[in-house]
């Protein structure tokens, strides 16, 4: 009992970050910016959170910097994809590509320095049995990061600002002609994201493995991005692919700890094999995927 | 909503009335050309004389006839699966794991190197490393052709499956080594035996590092010119990636293009990846790509997809790889400098690249007002 406890834990530790990336991936797209760039916007964040957290001690202040790294490589990216209206797809390459090496650049001196932080249990609810080791024991962020699934709910479906964001998504020309400024909403919805993907990799490097190596964020950029298809851009179901993708991930350990004679490096594929397997059964439909995706899904538009 | 305002640009782009080839050429020298000054610009917030900085990164490793042949050799791996790259990026389909291709290509290459050098040869050594060339090409393609197959039956997104098999790819490598293909006298270093001389590629010229895969690499880029540009099956995926619909009402299969193209790439990746492992490396280390999959969709960029282009590319590329290194152990700045320079420079491709399609016209401040 008192390990599943710990399996569950574990198993929302490693999807948390997840959620936060993928929340923040889904405003992009739900606005109809598709920027693939997530995995470089984690590790630039992932190493501009550790370096603050090492020198100033303070995880919050690490938190902010890689909010704000976040949010400097996704503003990259809108000056290029909503300015100059290039190719979506290859602005995000180049901002993954240009994000590993610059994360590698800046994080060298950093490599195999570590952080001890502490988990903020909530008091009372976290000594109860069971529940109090699986639920109330994390750090803050992941009850931040429940907050953040429900505000986003609240907002898209609940909210004006929320139904313009989705019609820019659809139809970024209706949006336009409404007189609605359809690149300052999509530049301040890349912002956000980038914030979110930012926050995602400080809790990498501050939470989750509390050290730096170059490469930290291993594909988990990527395994987000693949999330917000999965969930057919719906933030509720973000939160349960999210919890889903923690659990594969963790069970590769729980394999190796329990002692079943598969290689650690076959284990290792586990995450990478579920985003395949769940891409492939989530897509096989083509009419369905195209129901529920932004109908202008990585398409540029300039006004006028 | 309403309330964020408008974006005010000192600029307007204008939209051409037809796409200037000559800027299609031009963007990216110019391109290189901003990466260098932005580079001259790191160098000094770096606290270092940004001249002497450009020399070390850019005329150090082409010093001599030994380093342009280092040069050289760098640039096969980058080359041949850019080659590849460029057909898929023409069709329109967007593999992005050449990394992970290439690595399959090495491990299949390496376990059949190993196979037959066990100090009773059954084939001579120019056979044998035939062979595992060609086992390179199945292993790419067929790590491609998953890409392909998923996509063609479950309509699954080839970007992030080709990904998601570049980091599959890596872990498979780092079992191999550790399990199937580890040296058993190796004392436990997750490695295989060093390959024999017999079986390890030709030098193209004596005492160079430069392999007969370079050979391979320039005869590929004008097979692959004659494909793209004089070959039906070379125009149909470019007409499939330009305009599909044209492409589909003149029957042109999109699912063959699909196949052809990522297969093609595999290939090339797969025998990139047989090259290296056969070539410089010598024998099977957990790590046999200093990330050349990944740099090489910038030099498929850079080359406009365009196969002599690509050397070029893949000239300037490899350049940047040997920078870091020069930079490292002459100026004490981290190798991962290259990273920088790759970044940068495809980012401010694209940003010329749309001067092909729009003309910049400055607006005075009273008309941004407006």
């Amino acid at each position: 009992m008192e390990n599943l406890a710990a399996l569950v834990a574990a198993s929302i530790n490693s999807g948390t970050p997840l959620l936060i990336a993928a929340l923040g991936l889904l405003i992009n797209e739900r606005a109809g910016v598709l920027n693939l760039g997530a995995e470089g916007m984690m590790l630039v964040a992932a190493i501009a959170g550790f370096a603050v957290g090492y020198q100033t001690h303070s995880p919050l202040l690490g938190f902010a910097a890689g909010a704000v790294a976040g949010m400097l490589m996704s503003s990259l990216f809108a000056w290029l994809a909503l300015v100059l209206a290039t190719n979506q797809v290859a602005t995000g390459l180049a901002l993954s590509i240009f994000g590993a090496g610059l994360s590698a650049f800046i994080g060298q001196s950093f490599v195999g320095m570590s952080l001890t932080i502490k988990p903020t249990p909530i008091p009372y609810l976290s000594e109860l049995p069971f529940v109090g080791v699986a639920l109330f024991s994390h750090h803050w962020i992941v009850y931040f990061s429940l907050f953040l699934c429900a505000a986003i709910i609240w907002f898209l479906y609940r909210t004006r600002a929320g139904l313009v964001l989705r019609s820019i998504g659809e139809s970024p020309e209706s949006a336009h002609a409404l007189g609605y400024p359809v690149r300052s909403i999509r530049f301040a919805a890349l912002l956000f994201g980038g914030a979110c993907c930012g926050v995602a990799g400080a809790y990498l490097s501050l939470v989750y493995t509390p050290m730096w190596v170059e490469g930290l964020v291993a594909g988990r950029g990527w395994i987000a991005l693949a999330l917000t298809t999965f969930a057919t851009w719906r933030p509720a179901r973000v939160l349960l692919g999210a919890l889903l993708f923690g659990s594969v991930t963790i069970l590769q350990f729980h394999f190796q700890a329990i002692g079943i004679a598969i290689p650690s490096q076959i284990l290792s594929m586990l995450p990478y094999v579920a985003t395949i397997v769940v891409l492939v059964l989530i897509s096989r439909n083509p009419d369905w995927i195209r129901l529920n995706m932004p109908a202008s899904l990585g398409k540029p538009f300039r006004p006028g | 909503m309403r309330k964020l305002p408008h974006v005010a640009l000192p600029f307007r782009l204008e939209l051409r009335a037809v796409p200037s080839r000559n800027m299609a050429y031009f963007s990216p020298v110019l391109a290189l050309a901003l990466t260098l000054f932005f580079g001259a610009l790191l160098f000094l917030a770096l606290g270092k004389n940004p001249l002497t900085g450009l020399q070390v990164f850019l005329l150090e490793p082409i010093r001599s006839w030994a380093a342009i042949s280092e040069l050289l050799l760098k640039t096969t791996p980058l080359v041949l699966c850019a080659l590849g790259l460029s057909i898929c990026y023409r069709a329109n389909v967007w593999n992005i794991g050449a990394e992970g291709q290439l690595i399959a290509g090495g491990i299949a290459a390496g376990s059949v190197i190993l196979m037959f050098d066990n100090g009773s040869p059954v084939l001579p050594g120019g056979m044998v490393l035939v062979l595992a060339s060609l086992a390179g090409v199945l292993g790419g393609a067929l790590w491609a052709g998953i890409t392909a197959l998923l996509r063609d039956r479950f309509n699954a997104n080839e970007i992030l499956v080709s990904l998601m098999l570049t980091y599959i790819a890596q872990l498979l490598l780092m079992y191999m080594v550790n399990g199937p293909l580890k040296d058993p006298h190796g004392m436990n270093f997750p490695q295989s035996r060093v390959f024999s001389p017999e079986f390890l590629l030709p030098p193209l010229f004596a005492g160079s590092r430069l392999h007969i895969g370079f050979a391979v690499m320039l005869i590929a880029s004008a097979v692959m010119t004659v494909f793209v540009y004089r070959s039906f099956a070379g125009y149909r995926l470019t007409v499939g990636g330009l305009a599909p619909l044209a492409a589909r009402y003149a029957g042109f299969s999109s699912r063959r293009a699909l196949w052809t193209s990522l297969l093609i790439s595999g290939g090339f990746a797969g025998i990139a990846g047989a090259f290296e492992v056969t070539g410089p490396i010598g024998q099977v280390l957990p790590s046999i790509s200093p990330g050349y999959g990944f740099a090489a969709i910038i030099v498929a960029f850079v080359g406009r997809l365009n196969p002599i282009g690509t050397i070029f590319g893949g000239l300037i590329l490899s350049l940047f790889y040997l920078g870091g290194e020069m930079a490292q152990s002459r100026l004490g700045l981290p190798s991962a400098i290259t990273g920088l320079f790759q970044g940068m420079l495809l980012f401010l491709l694209l940003a010329c690249d749309t001067l092909i399609n729009y003309r910049l016209r400055w607006t005075s401040p009273a008309h941004a007002q407006s």
